[in-house]
């Protein structure tokens, strides 16, 4: 990615679904993936048919296809979002033990997930505030987070009063310890791993404006 | 023993005060809506509920709560968007949550119908849920130590069930049913379709039925349009 001056590959941010391409882009051709609810979900608008990735829903299916319109709407086949969505020939079905085994056994080559923060060292922070009258809901985001062999996040960089979410410990409930190991943001795709935080990429700003907003030390890709 | 019953209040009549109830269902799919309502017409009160989620809107598992029939929830999802049945029970502290990973959910399911007595998972681990639950590194890996959780009672929804009770399901709908029923000491299935002993396909049998006890015909308008051939017993 970008050229040996600069790792700055876009004149500006990128919006939500410049960043679902980049993703989609990124993912290696033949891959088993399961796309988190929310953002992540963009990201199979932009899977080409050569990429050949099988998508996994985890309350029970592989070979996910796109929504369901019209006709095609089937009350026993959604997603985890509980949305009406397709099979694709070559789809299968199995119970939910089973479809967890799958994610927790290390069988699915990518997870993207949504975040509140992200760790230096990969710890993820995305399925409570913390505040205290909230209702916890947990659903399959410790799972996802655990299981898969890479787990990418997209989230923005920054929050609404513009600090930074990739943090050196998370604040909020952790979700999973050391297990994110790409984020995505509108600004800049982080390598997160036991090294410490390498920026493989900008978008409308250098290296050091990126340095400038994130409070933990970065290292050029 | 199996139970071809006619009627969902029949067939949940032995439901006692204090049962632990399984009830099957991701979002709609595989909820078995007629017994949960039978459930709710029976009486059955204090009772311990398992499902993916804590009711959604005025129907279900929601107005069960609602009642104040369920003394707590073992789920993974009970913060929806509809679910304010149970969002006012639990700010008011009348009832209890037990909050689990949706996969530990269904590996505890699991591990009760096999026999198994816990299990170690990393998921979960370091985070606030594993808090007071032994852990183990094992192969470099944090895990957590979950135990099973068996009910006195699970209410599923399959397609199709033939003579000796066994089984298939319908896409998505699957999720929790083939579990659930082998988890609980009493099971319970509402079918689109009763056919004949012997039209299943022994290959793609998925619940078999041994683990079920008591199968209902309710004519559900889901199940209804993909019914696609065999005649009902």
């Amino acid at each position: 990615m970008g050229t040996q001056t600069s790792i700055q590959t876009s004149e500006k941010p990128l919006g939500r679904d410049e960043l679902a391409q980049l993703v989609a882009r990124d993912i290696a051709p033949g891959s088993f993936v399961n796309l988190g609810i929310g953002q992540p979900t963009l990201v199979s608008n932009y899977l080409t048919e050569e990429q050949n990735i099988t998508l996994h829903t985890e309350n029970g299916m592989l070979g996910m296809g796109p929504a369901a319109v019209g006709d095609e709407v089937d009350g026993d086949l959604i997603n985890a979002g509980k949305i009406p969505v397709t099979e694709l020939p070559g789809a299968s079905y199995f119970h939910h033990a089973d479809s967890f085994a799958i994610m927790r056994g290390g069988h699915l080559d990518i997870c993207v997930l949504g975040a509140f923060q992200v760790s230096a060292t990969g710890d993820l922070a995305n399925w409570h505030t913390g505040a205290p009258d909230a209702i916890p809901a947990v659903g399959g985001a410790m799972d996802l987070a655990t299981g898969a062999k890479d787990v990418f996040v997209m989230m923005t960089l920054l929050t609404r009063e513009g600090v930074s979410k990739l943090v050196e410990q998370c604040t909020y409930p952790l979700t999973g310890v050391g297990c994110v190991t790409r984020v995505y943001t509108d600004k800049a795709v982080f390598l997160t791993g036991p090294e410490g935080v390498t920026v493989r990429e900008t978008f409308g700003c250098t290296f050091e404006e990126i340095q400038e907003l994130v409070p933990l030390p970065l290292k050029k890709a | 023993m199996l139970n071809f019953i006619d009627t969902v209040a029949e067939a949940v009549a032995g439901i006692k005060d204090g049962s632990t109830v399984m009830i099957g269902g991701f979002g709609n799919a595989g909820q078995p809506f007629e017994l949960i309502d039978a459930l709710m017409d029976c009486g059955a009160k204090d009772l311990t509920v398992v499902n993916n989620n804590a009711g959604q809107g005025d129907q279900g598992l929601a107005l069960l709560i609602k009642e104040g029939r369920v003394r707590k929830m073992i789920c993974s999802f009970p913060r929806q968007s509809d679910s304010w049945h149970f969002d006012a029970k639990f700010h008011a502290g009348e009832i209890e949550l037990e909050l689990v990973p949706q996969g530990n959910l269904a590996e505890r399911i699991r591990a009760a119908g096999a026999g198994i007595g816990g299990f170690f998972t990393p998921t979960g681990y370091g985070t606030t849920l594993a808090e007071g639950k032994e852990t183990r590194i094992i192969d470099g890996r944090g895990q957590v130590f979950e135990t099973p959780i068996h009910a006195d009672v699970a209410l599923i929804k399959a397609l199709k069930a033939d003579g000796k009770g066994n089984l298939v399901y319908r896409k998505t709908a699957r999720n929790f049913g083939p579990i659930m029923a082998a988890a609980a000491k009493h099971t319970i299935v509402q079918v689109s379709e009763i056919v004949p002993t012997g039209s299943l396909d022994p290959e793609n049998v998925v619940t078999p039925g041994i683990y079920v006890n008591s199968v209902v015909r309710v004519d559900s308008a889901a199940s209804e349009t993909l019914s696609s051939n065999g005649k009902v017993a």
